[in-house]
């Protein structure tokens, strides 16, 4: 598959849309881009629980949409626990649908 | 068939604890009376709800764990349903997630005993080994960084 976009590595095409200091001079100088791991791996979190906002929280951030794969770097089984869980936080009023 | 199942509800903030109570004895009776059992209950106490539903800006949470089947489910759901007092409720199975949850996590162990006696280590973490200590907050991952 080579239409399939690298979601690891440090993609030089995401540039600006998200990640910290931008060099102030050169545009042309390949940013050095932190490797995004999923957090759920890498902290070995085996239990995505609708009933810890704590841990959800960042994936749902102003607009209380769930954050994208792209951007978190959390991997795809993750992901759709992730997802799972928010939208059960959703339904009992543990974490917003929209922020007005 | 015995499974396991998380009830969590939300009551209406105008409701008395004597009602809140009442509300986890009805339950519990729906529970005896289909052959189930409450294996624990948990009050989360009054919360500030996300949103609001209808007046309502806070909500009594109430956590129960039951051991039953489907039947009793469907019971307790229609039950909490009619119920003016409860503004949500949510049912889950837990019993098929917990138990893949176990294997993850035993396998994840026994891979790096295997490892570490691999490498003519004692099987177990020694206190005060590895580079990075025995922190348990680890912020390589930082997601803050990555919102922005």
């Amino acid at each position: 598959m080579n239409g399939k976009r690298s979601f690891g590595g440090g993609g030089r095409g995401k540039a600006g849309a998200q990640g910290g200091q931008q060099g102030k001079d050169g545009q042309r100088r390949p940013m050095f881009r932190r490797r995004k791991v999923c957090k759920f791996c890498s902290d070995k979190i085996d239990d995505i629980n609708y009933k810890d906002t704590k841990l959800l929280m960042p994936f749902v951030p102003e607009r209380a949409k769930i954050l994208p794969r792209r951007i978190s770097g959390t991997c795809a089984m993750h992901q759709r626990k992730l997802r799972t869980a928010i939208m059960r936080a959703r339904q009992l009023a543990l974490i917003p649908y929209t922020a007005e | 068939m015995n499974r396991k199942y998380e009830l969590v509800y939300v009551v209406s903030p105008d409701a008395t604890d004597a009602q809140v109570a009442e509300l986890h004895t009805q339950v519990e009776q729906i529970a005896e009376r289909l052959g189930g059992k409450i294996d624990k209950t948990d009050n989360w106490g009054r919360r500030k709800l996300a949103y609001e539903i209808g007046p309502h800006k806070e909500g009594t949470y109430v956590l129960e764990t039951i051991d039953g089947g489907g039947e009793l489910m469907k019971e307790i759901d229609r039950r909490l349903k009619v119920s003016d007092l409860i503004m949500r409720h949510l049912i889950v199975r837990i019993d098929e997630d917990q138990t893949k949850i176990e294997r993850t996590r035993s396998k994840r162990t026994e891979a790096s005993r295997r490892r570490r006696v691999a490498r003519g280590l004692p099987p177990d973490r020694q206190p005060g080994e590895g580079q990075r200590g025995d922190t348990e907050d680890d912020d390589r991952f930082d997601l803050a960084e990555v919102e922005r």
